[in-house]
């Protein structure tokens, strides 16, 4: 992989200039795992203090591949395989962060966190304002988060809305390969507690990269969105994988001449009200979409947002969210799919908020 | 009626320390640098060999301890107080009768190793570094607490202190994450992990010693067991009450907690095995405390007062070691005399700045949420009302 990505810089900015008279650089391609892989890699090498821990990171090269080859090059001290045991090594991440370290707490699903989470909680995000600034907990927890295929209720949660409450902790939610990349990094610098939720699903999906994205200091900010797409009709923000379902639904929408922008939210604590605001001052409609519940979750957050901003009065039509159906995950495809928000969701609502449906 | 512990403690009574030299003449001139004693037996679990019963202390660390386990003493008495008075609010939970094992267990540690118990930690933040005024003001909540009055009673840090931790048990894996990094960093530092008999049955603790045990992480659990979990004695909680070997494949010892030398000599023991790369040991200190719970726990409702009466009779930390010291010379009553008052005025003294400085100003309730942040906005209790973050 890492020989792939040398090969393709090194394309990219000489050899094709050379021959082909190209104007801009042939963009790199990578997948998200190999995006997160790149991110470790390179914040271990940079930082000694840097290391990985979790169920099957090392020997196995990770339940779902993500630190493949980690172990190999850096070993036993960096990279380490836990039990199966959440709290207990947990804590000895979170303790080991008290006391310098950097760990990376892999948590093989976001599910298996709750068996975690008052350390998550209560001993790293609290601890800085417990202790009046004198304690950091410089550490990162990050895994796949949400639904996957197939895998039924207990390991299909969606998290964003539980850690996103807290206060101490900061949380990301990367859709894309750069997202993936740079806010991993940001994560691992930043000397506070963070939860990196990525997407299983999204793992083997292959996304450009720019040569800037590429480059080893290349970091996403924490706390704040992207516009994928710009559009004047109607704003849609999501996070991780519905990112991509919103993008789709805006490309359906186009062929009717609406035309919505597309916020990818990056970031779900702190979030950027800054841009959602400007957005739907710009659009006058919102729609969010997400995978998780509806109650008390991230569109639930974000519509008591704009009520509250000057926002509000732009708007044209309530502030309406798409999200997960409102059940325990089932197991039958044809259920799954019908839990989970599709196109024909993100439209309809588009369309209802546009009053032409 | 009488716990396991206790019952423990009052077995030690038949073979209480005792003195190898008496000196005759009592003057000034007949004070000693140094004397020996003997404490009453370590339980070992698999172990060849233990602590040695034998204790040597020179008379400065005698008085040093003394000093210590009564500053402690007195803190407590004066939270006690000022938690009845409602200047204290909230948790509030004491360490009377327990001093021994944080002034013991200090003495064989250094400031370069690195402690984290639960939140029965005043005498622990003050061991390790903490002045009395700034516990005593954390606990009445005003900005020279501390932690500046932000964390109370439960979450005071200090220089490798970890606190103060509120969770029963999670100070336990967080204990061994510490060991991870000092292992991790090449140092000859250990972690002492504290819990209680009530923590001891947490899931958390089995899943510490395991990964403890797998990594050799030079971490020395300990548990100090008092007797009762909250209102719950040792036998209603645990279908073990034998601590120090809960650790199952992790060595473990027990001492006696009331004997501030045999919990030197014990945690000297454990460090050693630590430091040499041993992994982790499991120490047992059984030791008793006087008060409640908590403040809001009289603690009498749970066992007779009797039990509590005997234990300051006759188990009295620092009265054992008073009377040692006295006993072989290594001090006179007179300047132990004048210790007690030198504490009692410095912990009055304490008392007042505790009651008299201030809170926080209000804005700075929105501080310390992160770390190397610029300013930002942080929602007050309603739409219109924002602090910031520094």
């Amino acid at each position: 992989m890492a020989a792939l990505q040398t090969l393709a810089r090194r394309c990219s900015t000489s050899i094709l200039k050379r021959h082909f008279s190209v104007s801009s650089p042939v963009a790199a391609q990578m997948t998200v795992r190999d995006a997160l892989n790149t991110a470790m890699n390179e914040e271990m090498k940079r930082d000694e203090s840097v290391f990985l821990l979790g169920e099957e990171v090392a020997e196995y090269d990770g339940a779902y591949k993500v630190s493949r080859g980690l172990w190999r090059k850096y070993g036993d001290k960096r990279v380490m395989d836990t039990p199966i045991t959440e709290m207990g090594f947990a804590g000895i991440a979170v303790g080991s962060a008290m006391a310098g370290l950097k760990p990376i707490c892999e948590f093989m699903t976001f599910n298996f966190s709750m068996q975690a989470i008052d350390q998550v909680i209560n001993s790293a995000a609290k601890t800085y304002y417990m202790s009046a600034g004198k304690q950091t907990v410089p550490i990162v927890f990050r895994g796949p988060n949400g639904a996957a295929a197939g895998v039924a209720a207990q390991h299909s949660q969606c998290f964003a809305a539980w850690y996103g409450h807290c206060p101490g902790l900061k949380v990301v939610s990367p859709y894309s390969s750069e997202d993936a990349k740079g806010l991993l990094k940001s994560a691992i610098r930043d000397p506070n507690p963070v939860v990196c939720m990525e997407n299983e699903l999204m793992y083997g999906t292959v996304f450009e990269m720019s040569d800037e994205a590429m480059s080893e200091e290349f970091l996403v900010p924490i706390g704040k969105a992207k516009i994928e797409r710009e559009g004047t009709h109607c704003t849609l923000v999501s996070h991780s994988k519905s990112v991509g379902l919103c993008l789709e639904a805006a490309q359906i929408l186009e062929k009717e001449n609406i035309f919505c922008e597309v916020i990818n939210l990056r970031t779900i604590r702190p979030m950027d009200e800054e841009t959602l605001i400007n957005s739907v001052k710009k659009t006058n409609h919102l729609v969010t979409v997400e995978g998780g519940w509806p109650q008390f979750g991230v569109g639930a957050e974000i519509v008591a947002k704009v009520m509250e901003s000057d926002a509000f009065d732009y708007l044209d039509a309530p502030v309406y969210r798409v999200t997960g159906a409102d059940i325990p995950m089932p197991y039958a495809a044809t259920l799954e799919r019908a839990t989970l928000p599709g196109t024909q969701d993100v439209v309809l609502t588009v369309k209802k908020s546009l009053h032409i449906q | 009626m009488l716990s396991c512990a206790a019952r423990l403690v009052r077995a030690q009574i038949q073979s209480k320390p005792t003195a190898c030299w008496v000196v005759a003449a009592r003057g000034y001139a007949d004070i000693v640098d140094e004397a020996t004693f003997t404490t009453s037996e370590y339980a070992l679990h698999k172990l060849d060999e233990g602590p040695s019963q034998t204790v040597t202390v020179t008379r400065d660390d005698a008085l040093k301890y003394y000093r210590q386990m009564q500053t402690i003493r007195r803190m407590e008495t004066a939270a006690g107080n000022l938690y009845k008075s409602k200047v204290i609010r909230g948790f509030c939970h004491l360490y009377s009768g327990q001093e021994a094992c944080a002034v013991g267990m200090e003495a064989a540690l250094t400031p370069n190793d690195h402690v984290i118990t639960a939140y029965r930690a005043h005498g622990w933040t003050y061991t390790r570094g903490v002045p009395p005024v700034n516990i005593l003001a954390e606990l009445t909540g005003r900005k020279s607490g501390v932690a500046k009055g932000k964390g109370g009673s439960m979450h005071m840090y200090g220089h490798n202190f970890y606190g103060g931790n509120g969770i029963v048990g999670a100070q336990v894996p967080l204990g061994a994450g510490i060991a991870l990094a000092l292992k991790y960093k090449g140092s000859n530092d250990v972690c002492v992990a504290l819990y209680g008999d009530g923590a001891a049955n947490q899931g958390q603790v089995f899943e510490t010693y395991n990964i403890a045990k797998l990594w050799d992480l030079p971490c020395i659990f300990v548990c100090e067991n008092n007797g009762y979990g909250m209102g719950t004695a040792v036998e209603r909680a645990s279908a073990s009450t034998e601590y120090y070997t809960r650790g199952d494949y992790v060595p473990g010892l027990r001492a006696d907690g009331m004997d501030v030398l045999a919990v030197r000599e014990a945690t000297r023991f454990a460090a050693e095995w630590c430091r040499s790369g041993k992994g982790p040991m499991l120490l047992e200190v059984a030791t008793y405390r006087y008060h409640g719970h908590s403040m809001s726990d009289p603690g009498t409702t749970y066992r007779p007062r009797e039990e509590i009466q005997e234990m300051r009779k006759t188990r009295d930390p620092i009265t054992g070691l008073r009377e040692r010291l006295i006993s072989v010379n290594l001090a006179t009553a007179e300047e132990m005399k004048q210790i007690d008052l030198d504490v009692r005025a410095e912990i009055d003294k304490a008392v007042e700045q505790a009651k008299a400085d201030p809170e926080l100003p209000v804005e700075e309730m929105y501080n310390d949420i992160f770390v190397d942040e610029p300013p930002f906005k942080v929602r007050g209790t309603n739409p219109f009302m924002y602090g910031m973050s520094k």
